[in-house]
């Protein structure tokens, strides 16, 4: 899983039938010291999470395992919010 | 799998419900000589790993199997502790890309 903040929201009328109510956002990926990194994703939310927020996301055929993403088209899903981040190096 | 050393924990209190009681852990992925290799990445632990440990961890779908039969929203997972580990010292081994199977004596 990577941590990410979300950065925006995306709104598309056309899509997928399984994608239908579901609710995408903007995330830009950052290490564990708030540091962005890498390349803006889009991702669906399953935990309500707003701009601003870090949120912990999880990629590839795992998104699927999210709640209520069962078969659906996604290999990214935030599904938790992140409180804090402890890091001794 | 690969190895990793475990660099820090992560609090969240509201996630994916089958992701409650779970540890999540910050692992930053090792070279074989102890050095960091990568980007730093939050792993689900399985085996009760702590902060300064190394660990080998699984990616993908494989991460949610320790916790079967809950489908567990995750695609890293750390799935041992290491005692230790032994790779021939990166001097004396060849770069990758010059392997061959025809091996080739390099020798003055």
């Amino acid at each position: 899983m990577i941590l990410a903040r979300i950065v925006g929201t995306v709104v598309a009328t056309r899509k997928d039938p399984r994608l239908v109510s579901s609710k995408l956002l903007v995330a830009r990926p950052m290490d564990p010291h708030g540091k962005a990194e890498g390349a803006y994703l889009v991702a669906v939310d399953t935990v309500d999470a707003g701009v601003g927020e870090t949120v912990l996301i999880v990629s590839g055929s795992s998104a699927r395992m999210a709640s209520g993403l069962k078969d659906c088209p996604v290999d990214a899903a935030i599904v938790g919010i992140v409180d804090h981040v402890e890091v001794n190096e | 799998m690969q190895l990793a050393r475990v660099i820090g924990d992560l609090v969240a209190t509201l996630k994916d419900r089958n992701l409650s009681g779970i540890k999540l852990m910050v692992l930053q992925p090792l070279s074989p000589d102890g050095a960091a290799a990568g980007r730093t990445l939050v792993a689900v632990d399985a085996v009760g790993a702590g902060v300064g440990e190394t660990v080998f961890f699984v990616r993908g779908k494989e991460a949610s199997f320790p916790f079967f039969p809950t489908e567990v929203p995750a695609d890293a997972g750390i799935v041992g502790i290491v005692d230790h580990w032994d790779v021939e010292s990166a001097t004396n081994r060849e770069p990758e890309p010059n392997r061959r199977p025809q091996t080739v004596d390099r020798r003055p």
